[in-house]
Protein backbone atom coordinates (compact mmCIF):
# COMPACT_ATOMS: atom_id res chain seq x y z
CA UNK A 1 0.00 0.00 0.00
CA UNK A 2 1.20 3.48 -0.90
CA UNK A 3 1.59 5.76 2.09
CA UNK A 4 -0.56 8.46 0.38
CA UNK A 5 -3.57 6.31 1.15
CA UNK A 6 -2.99 6.88 4.85
CA UNK A 7 -3.48 10.65 4.59
CA UNK A 8 -6.47 12.83 3.84
CA UNK A 9 -8.97 11.32 6.28
CA UNK A 10 -10.94 13.28 8.87
CA UNK A 11 -8.64 14.91 11.40
CA UNK A 12 -11.30 14.66 14.14
CA UNK A 13 -13.68 11.97 12.85
CA UNK A 14 -16.74 12.47 15.12
CA UNK A 15 -16.75 16.25 14.67
CA UNK A 16 -15.82 16.37 10.97
CA UNK A 17 -18.39 13.66 10.20
CA UNK A 18 -21.10 15.51 12.14
CA UNK A 19 -20.61 18.71 10.14
CA UNK A 20 -20.37 16.77 6.88
CA UNK A 21 -23.56 14.85 7.62
CA UNK A 22 -25.41 18.05 8.47
CA UNK A 23 -24.47 19.45 5.06
CA UNK A 24 -25.53 16.21 3.36
CA UNK A 25 -28.80 16.08 5.29
CA UNK A 26 -29.59 19.72 4.57
CA UNK A 27 -28.95 19.09 0.87
CA UNK A 28 -31.15 15.96 0.83
CA UNK A 29 -33.95 17.70 2.77
CA UNK A 30 -33.85 20.75 0.47
CA UNK A 31 -33.35 19.53 -3.11
CA UNK A 32 -31.54 22.06 -5.25
CA UNK A 33 -29.86 23.85 -2.35
CA UNK A 34 -26.07 23.89 -2.67
CA UNK A 35 -24.18 23.34 0.60
CA UNK A 36 -20.51 23.50 1.53
CA UNK A 37 -19.02 20.21 2.64
CA UNK A 38 -15.41 19.45 3.48
CA UNK A 39 -13.11 17.63 5.87
CA UNK A 40 -11.54 14.96 3.68
CA UNK A 41 -8.60 15.37 1.30
CA UNK A 42 -9.10 12.46 -1.06
CA UNK A 43 -6.68 11.44 -3.83
CA UNK A 44 -7.30 12.81 -7.31
CA UNK A 45 -9.62 12.60 -9.20
CA UNK A 46 -12.05 12.35 -6.28
CA UNK A 47 -13.44 15.77 -5.25
CA UNK A 48 -13.32 17.02 -1.66
CA UNK A 49 -17.13 16.82 -1.47
CA UNK A 50 -17.33 13.27 -2.82
CA UNK A 51 -14.47 12.11 -0.60
CA UNK A 52 -16.10 13.68 2.45
CA UNK A 53 -19.45 12.03 1.64
CA UNK A 54 -17.70 8.65 1.30
CA UNK A 55 -16.05 9.02 4.70
CA UNK A 56 -19.36 10.14 6.22
CA UNK A 57 -21.57 7.37 4.81
CA UNK A 58 -19.44 4.34 3.86
CA UNK A 59 -18.24 1.62 6.23
CA UNK A 60 -18.09 -2.19 6.26
CA UNK A 61 -21.92 -2.22 6.17
CA UNK A 62 -22.24 0.14 3.20
CA UNK A 63 -20.66 -1.10 -0.02
CA UNK A 64 -19.20 1.35 -2.51
CA UNK A 65 -18.94 1.20 -6.30
CA UNK A 66 -16.20 3.27 -7.94
CA UNK A 67 -16.91 4.08 -11.59
CA UNK A 68 -14.74 4.92 -14.57
CA UNK A 69 -11.54 6.91 -13.89
CA UNK A 70 -12.27 6.80 -10.15
CA UNK A 71 -11.73 3.06 -10.08
CA UNK A 72 -7.97 3.35 -9.75
CA UNK A 73 -5.55 1.98 -7.19
CA UNK A 74 -4.93 5.18 -5.15
CA UNK A 75 -8.68 5.79 -4.70
CA UNK A 76 -9.37 2.13 -3.89
CA UNK A 77 -6.63 2.08 -1.28
CA UNK A 78 -7.73 5.39 0.24
CA UNK A 79 -11.36 4.28 0.55
CA UNK A 80 -10.42 0.89 1.95
CA UNK A 81 -8.03 2.31 4.54
CA UNK A 82 -10.34 5.05 5.78
CA UNK A 83 -13.76 3.36 5.62
CA UNK A 84 -13.32 -0.42 5.27
CA UNK A 85 -16.20 -0.36 2.78
CA UNK A 86 -16.38 -3.34 0.40
CA UNK A 87 -15.72 -2.29 -3.21
CA UNK A 88 -18.42 -3.86 -5.37
CA UNK A 89 -19.94 -3.66 -8.87
CA UNK A 90 -22.71 -1.04 -9.32
CA UNK A 91 -25.53 -3.61 -9.11
CA UNK A 92 -24.56 -4.48 -5.54
CA UNK A 93 -23.66 -1.00 -4.33
CA UNK A 94 -25.25 0.97 -1.52
CA UNK A 95 -23.33 4.00 -2.69
CA UNK A 96 -21.93 4.55 -6.18
CA UNK A 97 -19.60 7.37 -7.10
CA UNK A 98 -18.49 8.62 -10.50
CA UNK A 99 -19.10 11.06 -13.29
CA UNK A 100 -22.50 10.79 -14.96
CA UNK A 101 -21.19 9.12 -18.14
CA UNK A 102 -19.51 6.43 -16.02
CA UNK A 103 -22.55 5.80 -13.79
CA UNK A 104 -24.99 5.68 -16.71
CA UNK A 105 -27.12 3.61 -17.31
CA UNK A 106 -28.47 4.01 -13.79
CA UNK A 107 -30.91 1.12 -14.14
CA UNK A 108 -28.01 -1.13 -13.13
CA UNK A 109 -28.38 0.19 -9.61
CA UNK A 110 -30.68 -1.04 -6.88
CA UNK A 111 -33.98 0.87 -6.61
CA UNK A 112 -35.34 -0.87 -3.50
CA UNK A 113 -38.41 -3.09 -3.31
CA UNK A 114 -42.06 -2.06 -2.89
CA UNK A 115 -41.94 -3.16 0.75
CA UNK A 116 -38.44 -1.78 1.42
CA UNK A 117 -37.90 1.26 -0.83
CA UNK A 118 -34.97 2.26 1.40
CA UNK A 119 -32.90 -0.65 0.08
CA UNK A 120 -31.78 1.43 -2.85
CA UNK A 121 -28.50 2.92 -3.98
CA UNK A 122 -27.34 6.48 -3.36
CA UNK A 123 -25.34 7.98 -6.22
CA UNK A 124 -22.61 10.56 -5.82
CA UNK A 125 -22.32 12.25 -9.20
CA UNK A 126 -19.13 14.24 -9.77
CA UNK A 127 -19.83 17.43 -11.72
CA UNK A 128 -17.64 20.12 -13.29
CA UNK A 129 -19.77 22.79 -11.65
CA UNK A 130 -22.95 23.14 -9.60
CA UNK A 131 -25.17 26.09 -10.42
CA UNK A 132 -28.69 27.05 -9.43
CA UNK A 133 -29.99 27.27 -12.98
CA UNK A 134 -31.37 24.72 -15.39
CA UNK A 135 -33.99 22.10 -14.66
CA UNK A 136 -36.97 23.15 -12.55
CA UNK A 137 -37.48 21.10 -9.37
CA UNK A 138 -40.71 20.69 -7.39
CA UNK A 139 -41.64 18.47 -4.48
CA UNK A 140 -40.97 17.79 -0.82
CA UNK A 141 -38.31 20.10 0.63
CA UNK A 142 -38.88 22.81 -1.99
CA UNK A 143 -40.99 25.87 -1.13
CA UNK A 144 -42.28 26.43 -4.65
CA UNK A 145 -39.63 25.68 -7.21
CA UNK A 146 -35.86 25.35 -7.24
CA UNK A 147 -33.41 25.19 -10.12
CA UNK A 148 -30.31 23.07 -10.44
CA UNK A 149 -27.88 22.16 -13.20
CA UNK A 150 -28.43 18.42 -13.75
CA UNK A 151 -26.21 16.11 -15.80
CA UNK A 152 -29.19 14.34 -17.41
CA UNK A 153 -32.62 15.75 -16.52
CA UNK A 154 -34.49 13.15 -18.61
CA UNK A 155 -32.92 10.13 -16.89
CA UNK A 156 -33.38 11.72 -13.46
CA UNK A 157 -37.04 12.52 -14.22
CA UNK A 158 -37.43 8.88 -15.22
CA UNK A 159 -36.04 7.87 -11.85
CA UNK A 160 -38.62 10.07 -10.13
CA UNK A 161 -41.40 8.22 -11.98
CA UNK A 162 -40.44 5.05 -10.09
CA UNK A 163 -41.40 6.72 -6.78
CA UNK A 164 -41.43 5.47 -4.04
CA UNK A 165 -38.73 3.29 -5.57
CA UNK A 166 -35.65 4.73 -7.23
CA UNK A 167 -32.15 5.93 -6.45
CA UNK A 168 -31.17 9.17 -4.73
CA UNK A 169 -28.49 11.53 -5.99
CA UNK A 170 -25.84 13.68 -4.43
CA UNK A 171 -24.22 16.04 -6.94
CA UNK A 172 -20.72 17.13 -6.00
CA UNK A 173 -18.25 19.66 -7.33
CA UNK A 174 -15.16 20.80 -5.47
CA UNK A 175 -16.21 21.29 -1.86
CA UNK A 176 -19.92 21.74 -2.62
CA UNK A 177 -22.83 19.34 -2.62
CA UNK A 178 -26.47 19.38 -3.72
CA UNK A 179 -28.96 16.54 -3.70
CA UNK A 180 -31.82 15.21 -5.74
CA UNK A 181 -33.94 12.60 -3.94
CA UNK A 182 -36.34 10.40 -5.89
CA UNK A 183 -39.27 12.46 -4.53
CA UNK A 184 -38.33 15.53 -6.62
CA UNK A 185 -40.34 16.21 -9.78
CA UNK A 186 -38.14 17.51 -12.61
CA UNK A 187 -39.19 19.57 -15.62
CA UNK A 188 -37.01 21.18 -18.26
CA UNK A 189 -36.08 24.79 -17.52
CA UNK B 1 -18.30 19.95 30.53
CA UNK B 2 -17.98 17.07 28.11
CA UNK B 3 -17.47 13.68 29.63
CA UNK B 4 -14.30 12.56 27.86
CA UNK B 5 -15.05 8.90 28.48
CA UNK B 6 -17.57 8.98 25.64
CA UNK B 7 -17.33 9.53 21.91
CA UNK B 8 -18.90 12.81 20.78
CA UNK B 9 -22.70 12.48 21.30
CA UNK B 10 -22.33 9.08 22.99
CA UNK B 11 -22.82 6.75 20.00
CA UNK B 12 -19.85 5.21 18.18
CA UNK B 13 -19.18 6.40 14.64
CA UNK B 14 -20.34 3.24 12.87
CA UNK B 15 -23.71 3.43 14.63
CA UNK B 16 -24.05 7.09 13.69
CA UNK B 17 -23.28 6.30 10.05
CA UNK B 18 -25.99 3.61 10.05
CA UNK B 19 -28.50 6.06 11.54
CA UNK B 20 -27.40 8.81 9.14
CA UNK B 21 -27.94 6.56 6.13
CA UNK B 22 -31.43 5.77 7.45
CA UNK B 23 -32.20 9.49 7.93
CA UNK B 24 -31.16 10.26 4.34
CA UNK B 25 -33.41 7.50 2.96
CA UNK B 26 -36.21 8.72 5.22
CA UNK B 27 -35.90 12.24 3.79
CA UNK B 28 -35.85 10.85 0.24
CA UNK B 29 -39.11 8.92 0.82
CA UNK B 30 -41.12 11.20 3.15
CA UNK B 31 -43.32 9.33 5.61
CA UNK B 32 -41.83 5.89 4.90
CA UNK B 33 -40.52 4.14 8.03
CA UNK B 34 -36.90 3.12 7.49
CA UNK B 35 -35.81 0.15 9.65
CA UNK B 36 -32.60 0.76 11.61
CA UNK B 37 -30.55 -1.21 14.13
CA UNK B 38 -31.59 0.67 17.25
CA UNK B 39 -29.02 0.52 20.04
CA UNK B 40 -29.35 -0.05 23.73
CA UNK B 41 -29.26 3.41 25.28
CA UNK B 42 -28.54 4.35 28.90
CA UNK B 43 -32.25 5.01 29.49
CA UNK B 44 -35.31 2.78 29.27
CA UNK B 45 -37.41 2.29 26.15
CA UNK B 46 -40.26 4.76 26.24
CA UNK B 47 -37.99 7.54 27.44
CA UNK B 48 -37.09 8.71 23.97
CA UNK B 49 -34.33 6.33 22.93
CA UNK B 50 -35.30 6.73 19.26
CA UNK B 51 -35.25 10.50 19.43
CA UNK B 52 -31.98 10.43 21.36
CA UNK B 53 -30.30 8.28 18.71
CA UNK B 54 -31.53 10.53 15.89
CA UNK B 55 -30.39 13.62 17.81
CA UNK B 56 -26.99 12.03 18.49
CA UNK B 57 -26.50 11.37 14.78
CA UNK B 58 -27.65 14.91 13.88
CA UNK B 59 -25.90 17.10 16.46
CA UNK B 60 -22.73 19.04 15.70
CA UNK B 61 -20.61 20.76 18.38
CA UNK B 62 -22.01 24.13 17.19
CA UNK B 63 -25.63 23.23 17.93
CA UNK B 64 -27.87 24.59 20.65
CA UNK B 65 -30.23 21.90 21.90
CA UNK B 66 -33.69 22.29 23.37
CA UNK B 67 -35.60 19.31 24.75
CA UNK B 68 -39.31 19.40 25.54
CA UNK B 69 -41.71 16.87 27.00
CA UNK B 70 -45.39 17.68 26.33
CA UNK B 71 -44.24 21.24 25.63
CA UNK B 72 -42.37 21.65 28.92
CA UNK B 73 -38.60 22.11 29.30
CA UNK B 74 -38.55 21.25 33.01
CA UNK B 75 -40.03 17.73 33.20
CA UNK B 76 -37.93 14.70 34.16
CA UNK B 77 -37.64 13.30 30.65
CA UNK B 78 -36.63 16.62 29.10
CA UNK B 79 -34.17 17.49 31.85
CA UNK B 80 -32.41 14.13 31.74
CA UNK B 81 -32.07 14.08 27.94
CA UNK B 82 -30.75 17.64 27.99
CA UNK B 83 -28.19 16.70 30.65
CA UNK B 84 -27.26 13.58 28.68
CA UNK B 85 -26.22 15.65 25.66
CA UNK B 86 -24.58 18.34 27.79
CA UNK B 87 -22.34 15.62 29.18
CA UNK B 88 -21.72 13.46 26.13
CA UNK B 89 -21.73 16.06 23.33
CA UNK B 90 -20.83 19.25 25.17
CA UNK B 91 -23.46 21.17 23.20
CA UNK B 92 -25.08 24.35 24.43
CA UNK B 93 -28.65 23.97 25.65
CA UNK B 94 -31.52 26.39 25.91
CA UNK B 95 -35.18 26.63 26.92
CA UNK B 96 -35.90 29.24 24.27
CA UNK B 97 -37.40 27.95 21.05
CA UNK B 98 -35.91 30.67 18.85
CA UNK B 99 -32.36 30.13 20.16
CA UNK B 100 -32.36 26.36 19.53
CA UNK B 101 -30.95 24.78 16.37
CA UNK B 102 -32.03 21.22 17.24
CA UNK B 103 -35.21 20.60 19.26
CA UNK B 104 -36.00 17.13 20.54
CA UNK B 105 -39.65 16.79 21.44
CA UNK B 106 -41.99 14.36 23.09
CA UNK B 107 -45.59 14.79 21.95
CA UNK B 108 -45.72 18.51 21.04
CA UNK B 109 -44.70 20.93 18.32
CA UNK B 110 -43.61 24.32 19.75
CA UNK B 111 -46.18 27.11 19.35
CA UNK B 112 -43.66 29.48 17.75
CA UNK B 113 -43.24 28.68 14.02
CA UNK B 114 -39.85 27.02 13.42
CA UNK B 115 -37.30 28.44 11.01
CA UNK B 116 -35.43 26.94 8.07
CA UNK B 117 -32.24 26.53 10.10
CA UNK B 118 -33.92 24.46 12.83
CA UNK B 119 -34.42 20.70 13.12
CA UNK B 120 -37.26 19.08 15.07
CA UNK B 121 -36.63 15.52 16.34
CA UNK B 122 -39.66 13.57 17.58
CA UNK B 123 -39.67 10.73 20.08
CA UNK B 124 -42.03 8.10 18.70
CA UNK B 125 -43.50 5.18 20.71
CA UNK B 126 -45.43 3.30 17.97
CA UNK B 127 -44.38 4.47 14.49
CA UNK B 128 -46.81 2.26 12.57
CA UNK B 129 -50.17 4.06 12.16
CA UNK B 130 -51.84 0.79 11.13
CA UNK B 131 -50.49 -1.25 14.05
CA UNK B 132 -53.63 -1.13 16.22
CA UNK B 133 -55.70 -2.14 13.21
CA UNK B 134 -53.37 -4.88 11.94
CA UNK B 135 -50.85 -6.32 14.40
CA UNK B 136 -48.74 -8.22 11.81
CA UNK B 137 -45.70 -6.31 10.52
CA UNK B 138 -45.69 -8.42 7.32
CA UNK B 139 -49.24 -7.24 6.60
CA UNK B 140 -48.82 -3.56 7.43
CA UNK B 141 -45.68 -3.46 5.28
CA UNK B 142 -47.68 -4.91 2.38
CA UNK B 143 -50.48 -2.40 3.00
CA UNK B 144 -48.01 0.50 2.76
CA UNK B 145 -46.47 -0.91 -0.41
CA UNK B 146 -49.92 -1.25 -2.02
CA UNK B 147 -51.17 2.10 -0.65
CA UNK B 148 -53.98 0.10 0.95
CA UNK B 149 -55.18 2.57 3.56
CA UNK B 150 -58.92 1.82 3.51
CA UNK B 151 -58.71 0.30 6.97
CA UNK B 152 -57.63 3.62 8.44
CA UNK B 153 -60.67 5.36 7.00
CA UNK B 154 -62.87 2.57 8.39
CA UNK B 155 -61.41 3.29 11.81
CA UNK B 156 -62.16 7.01 11.49
CA UNK B 157 -65.65 6.14 10.21
CA UNK B 158 -66.25 3.96 13.27
CA UNK B 159 -65.32 7.00 15.38
CA UNK B 160 -68.02 8.98 13.58
CA UNK B 161 -70.63 6.23 13.94
CA UNK B 162 -69.94 5.73 17.66
CA UNK B 163 -69.22 9.27 18.81
CA UNK B 164 -70.79 11.47 16.14
CA UNK B 165 -67.36 12.91 15.31
CA UNK B 166 -63.81 11.79 14.68
CA UNK B 167 -62.82 11.12 18.29
CA UNK B 168 -59.11 10.54 17.61
CA UNK B 169 -57.50 13.46 19.37
CA UNK B 170 -53.78 12.66 19.30
CA UNK B 171 -51.46 10.63 17.04
CA UNK B 172 -53.93 11.65 14.34
CA UNK B 173 -52.95 9.91 11.07
CA UNK B 174 -51.65 12.00 8.19
CA UNK B 175 -50.82 11.34 4.55
CA UNK B 176 -47.42 12.64 3.54
CA UNK B 177 -46.80 14.00 0.06
CA UNK B 178 -49.82 12.06 -1.26
CA UNK B 179 -48.23 8.67 -0.63
CA UNK B 180 -47.46 7.25 2.82
CA UNK B 181 -49.86 7.33 5.76
CA UNK B 182 -47.77 8.30 8.79
CA UNK B 183 -48.17 8.49 12.55
CA UNK B 184 -47.06 12.00 13.53
CA UNK B 185 -46.20 10.60 17.02
CA UNK B 186 -48.72 11.30 19.82
CA UNK B 187 -48.89 15.05 19.25
CA UNK B 188 -52.37 16.52 19.82
CA UNK B 189 -54.27 16.93 16.58
CA UNK B 190 -54.11 20.66 17.32
CA UNK B 191 -50.49 20.42 16.16
CA UNK B 192 -51.19 18.58 12.89
CA UNK B 193 -51.47 21.72 10.70
CA UNK B 194 -47.98 22.73 11.90
CA UNK B 195 -46.47 19.59 10.32
CA UNK B 196 -46.13 21.60 7.09
CA UNK B 197 -43.26 23.76 8.32
CA UNK B 198 -39.98 25.40 7.29
CA UNK B 199 -37.81 23.13 9.48
CA UNK B 200 -36.63 19.56 8.89
CA UNK B 201 -38.64 17.01 10.92
CA UNK B 202 -37.07 13.68 11.93
CA UNK B 203 -38.87 10.90 13.80
CA UNK B 204 -37.11 8.19 15.82
CA UNK B 205 -38.70 5.10 17.37
CA UNK B 206 -36.09 3.23 19.45
CA UNK B 207 -37.93 0.14 20.65
CA UNK B 208 -39.68 -0.30 17.27
CA UNK B 209 -36.45 0.45 15.37
CA UNK B 210 -37.81 2.87 12.81
CA UNK B 211 -36.73 6.29 11.53
CA UNK B 212 -38.83 8.50 9.28
CA UNK B 213 -38.79 12.08 8.14
CA UNK B 214 -40.73 14.97 6.68
CA UNK B 215 -38.67 17.50 4.68
CA UNK B 216 -39.60 21.20 4.85
CA UNK B 217 -42.66 22.37 2.89
CA UNK B 218 -43.90 18.84 2.34
CA UNK B 219 -47.63 18.33 1.92
CA UNK B 220 -49.03 16.72 5.09
CA UNK B 221 -52.78 16.07 5.03
CA UNK B 222 -54.74 14.91 8.09
CA UNK B 223 -57.12 12.12 7.02
CA UNK B 224 -60.81 13.04 7.16
CA UNK B 225 -64.13 12.90 5.31
CA UNK B 226 -65.82 15.56 3.16
CA UNK B 227 -68.74 15.78 5.58
CA UNK B 228 -66.57 15.35 8.69
CA UNK B 229 -63.56 17.55 7.94
CA UNK B 230 -60.46 17.50 10.11
CA UNK B 231 -60.58 19.99 12.95
CA UNK B 232 -57.53 21.07 14.99
CA UNK B 233 -59.21 21.27 18.37
CA UNK B 234 -58.09 22.59 21.76
CA UNK B 235 -59.68 23.40 25.11
CA UNK B 236 -62.07 26.32 24.64
CA UNK B 237 -60.29 28.66 27.04
CA UNK B 238 -57.47 31.17 27.14
CA UNK B 239 -54.31 30.49 29.13
CA UNK B 240 -54.85 31.50 32.76
CA UNK B 241 -51.26 32.69 33.11
CA UNK B 242 -50.46 34.52 29.86
CA UNK B 243 -53.90 34.96 28.33
CA UNK B 244 -52.98 33.33 25.01
CA UNK B 245 -56.07 32.23 23.10
CA UNK B 246 -54.18 30.43 20.34
CA UNK B 247 -52.00 27.94 22.23
CA UNK B 248 -52.59 24.32 23.23
CA UNK B 249 -53.63 24.12 26.89
CA UNK B 250 -53.10 21.74 29.80
CA UNK B 251 -55.89 21.48 32.36
CA UNK B 252 -54.60 21.60 35.95
CA UNK B 253 -56.77 20.70 38.96
CA UNK B 254 -55.90 23.25 41.63
CA UNK B 255 -57.78 22.09 44.76
CA UNK B 256 -60.19 19.49 46.15
CA UNK B 257 -63.33 21.48 45.37
CA UNK B 258 -63.09 21.11 41.60
CA UNK B 259 -61.36 24.35 40.72
CA UNK B 260 -59.09 24.17 37.74
CA UNK B 261 -56.93 26.29 35.54
CA UNK B 262 -55.81 26.09 31.93
CA UNK B 263 -52.19 26.84 31.11
CA UNK B 264 -50.11 26.75 27.93
CA UNK B 265 -48.55 23.34 27.40
CA UNK B 266 -45.60 25.11 25.73
CA UNK B 267 -43.83 26.56 28.79
CA UNK B 268 -41.38 28.70 26.81
CA UNK B 269 -44.22 30.28 24.81
CA UNK B 270 -46.12 31.04 28.01
CA UNK B 271 -43.07 32.48 29.78
CA UNK B 272 -42.07 34.70 26.85
CA UNK B 273 -45.63 36.07 26.63
CA UNK B 274 -45.67 36.85 30.37
CA UNK B 275 -42.25 38.52 30.03
CA UNK B 276 -43.82 40.69 27.32
CA UNK B 277 -46.48 41.80 29.79
CA UNK B 278 -49.41 39.59 28.78
CA UNK B 279 -51.49 38.34 31.69
CA UNK B 280 -54.25 35.80 32.06
CA UNK B 281 -57.13 35.29 34.49
CA UNK B 282 -55.02 33.91 37.35
CA UNK B 283 -51.69 35.57 36.55
CA UNK B 284 -51.45 37.37 39.89
CA UNK B 285 -52.32 34.30 41.99
CA UNK B 286 -50.26 31.63 40.32
CA UNK B 287 -46.86 33.26 39.92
Amino acid sequence: MQSEALHGGFSDAPVDASFAFRAAMTAMARPGMICDISGAEPPSPLSVAAGTLILTLCDPDAALALSGPLDVQPVREWVTFHTGAPLVPPAEADIAVGRWQDLHPIDRLRIGTPEYPDRSATLIVEMDALIETGAVLRGPGIRETARLSLPDAAAMAGNALLYPLGVDFFLTSGARVAALPRSTQISEG
Amino acid sequence: MTDQAYNFAYLDEQTKRMIRRAILKGLAVPGYQVPFASREMPMPYGWGTGGVQVSAATLTPDDTLKVIDQGADDTTNAVSIRKFFERTAGVATTDETDKASVIQTRHRIPEMPLREDQILVYQVPIPEPLRFLEPRETETRKMHSLEEYGLMHVKLYEDVSQHGQIATSYAYPVRVSGRYVMDPSPIPKFDNPKLEMDAIQLFGAGREQRIYAVPPWTQVVSLDFEDYPFEASKADHACDLCGAGDSYLDEVITDDSGNRMFVCSDTDYCRSRRDDGHTGRLAGDAT
